[in-house]
């Protein structure tokens, strides 16, 4: 869905071969993603059969043979591999255009909760007997502020004004690096939320590890 | 970020205080040790009533503990008279709180320089060190605007740089981005982490974990004790959680 969703926004601003869309999504956000060729042609050869894009084939270059850049969703082509360039440009139909434009003004679909082995493992953990849930949450907070302070760091790199930090404060670098930060913040605050509510709740089993007061 | 012969600022040995006697008593630290180096920023993070705000006036020498030792480059807070304690206080300790933390009828100026004065440092040499701070942290311009002609962000960092101003190496920072918004927050935190780099102490009290992210260490309370301690920068690193 993410990535039909991105190939859509992408060829709004203008046609363009699969190459230069997997080159743009990653460039636009930070480099954090990696889309493979075959996924961004499985994507395209969907969305021409849905109508929604129409591919264009330029002729190869008289003195260069044929070679296909259109991947998995290309016919088998009389033209062998590495002879030459059969570019295929693609471009949004009218309904394509409608769909790009609509996805701006659509939220992200958050309803349906992703399965999180942090969660599941919690909740099995104060669920087993002879398992000390303040234990796990304690250990995994250990590491999740390590990767936050990694992260910060990696941000501050990214800080023009911090020495050695070179992009610009809107970069996609940052603006991805951030959401991780807000995310893992989320997640240590969520550990000290459940290990309050463990700690007020009446005694269900018993916690020797852990001092009433 | 850490010198190579860490200096210690602050040190903290096996630190008990308890609030009231008999049945009423409240455990509010319970043998907690800490050291704290030239350099390094520590946060120091834990639920309402963990007993941070103990730790942090413990380390301000603004109240002392019921046993155990605490060490202010190396001056026992416990072996001082009142008048020694107030002017430990005053010459080597910072202290930045949420907000309220400059004289609204002094210029920011005259805010950094208040504590040189109270020393009987002359006038003339204070003004000096006080643009010369704000000169380090970018503020310059600031110097002769009053806290209500600055952003609340501005303000924050005036307030560290009064923190440190002088021989003062140690700031002890209570929730100082507390009424900020994020992005201003993180210019707050710059400031102290550049004054970290270059040499002072920082004792960081936040909720934010987020800002805790710009500590080398990061040191969780629970009941009055360390119930959790990240590694100091530099060190081996175990295994991180990747995703």
């Amino acid at each position: 869905m993410t990535v039909r969703s991105s190939v859509l926004a992408l060829l709004r601003q203008g046609p363009r071969y699969g190459a230069r869309i997997k080159a743009d999504f990653e460039q636009a956000t930070g480099g954090a993603w990696t889309l493979n060729v075959g996924q961004v042609y499985t994507t395209l050869g969907r969305l021409e059969r849905d109508g929604l894009v129409a591919g264009e084939t330029r002729a190869p270059a008289p003195d260069r043979g044929a070679r296909t850049t259109r991947g998995t969703v290309s016919p088998a082509s009389p033209d062998r591999p590495d002879s030459g360039d059969v570019t295929v440009t693609y471009r949004l139909t009218e309904q394509g255009a409608a769909e790009a434009d609509g996805w701006w003004t659509t939220p992200v679909d958050r309803e349906t909760p992703a399965r999180d082995e942090l969660v599941i493992k919690l909740a099995l953990a104060i669920s087993t007997p002879g398992v000390d849930p303040y234990a796990v949450i304690t250990t995994q907070r250990t590491a999740t502020m390590r990767h936050l302070r990694e992260l910060t760091r990696r941000k501050l790199a990214l800080d023009p004004t911090t020495p050695g930090g070179t992009a610009p404060s809107t970069s996609a670098d940052r603006l991805v690096l951030e959401h991780q930060l807000f995310t893992v913040e989320a997640e240590l605050r969520w550990l000290d939320h459940v290990e309050a509510v463990l700690s007020h709740a009446p005694r269900e089993r018993k916690h020797d590890e852990h001092p009433d007061t | 970020m850490s010198t190579p012969t860490p200096e210690v600022v602050l040190r903290l040995t096996d630190v008990h205080r308890v609030h009231g006697s008999g049945e009423t008593a409240v455990r509010a630290l319970d043998g907690v040790s800490l050291d704290l180096c030239a350099g390094e920023l520590v946060a120091v993070m834990g639920p309402s009533g963990s007993g941070k705000s103990t730790l942090l006036n413990l380390a301000g020498a603004l109240d002392l503990p019921t046993s155990g030792t605490v060490e202010i480059e190396g001056v026992s807070t416990t072996s001082l008279r009142p008048a020694d304690l107030a002017a430990l206080r005053r010459r080597k300790v910072g202290v930045v709180f949420q907000d309220l933390n400059l004289i609204p009828s002094l210029t920011a100026a005259e805010n950094i320089a208040l504590p040189l004065e109270l020393d009987g440092q002359r006038v003339s040499e204070t003004r000096r060190q006080a643009l010369a701070a704000l000169d380090e942290l970018g503020l310059k311009l600031l110097a002769d605007r009053y806290p209500d002609q600055m952003s609340g962000g501005q303000q924050q960092r005036v307030a560290i740089a009064r923190a440190l101003v002088g021989e003062r190496r140690l700031v002890l920072a209570d929730e100082p981005t507390g009424a900020l918004d994020s992005v201003t927050g993180e210019g707050v935190l710059t400031v102290l982490r550049q004054r970290c780099d270059a040499g002072a102490a920082g004792l960081l009290v936040t909720h934010e974990a987020r800002f805790a992210g710009w500590a080398d260490r990061v040191v969780y309370l629970r009941d009055g004790r360390v119930v959790d301690s990240t590694e100091p920068a530099g060190m081996p690193r175990s295994a991180r959680s990747a995703s």
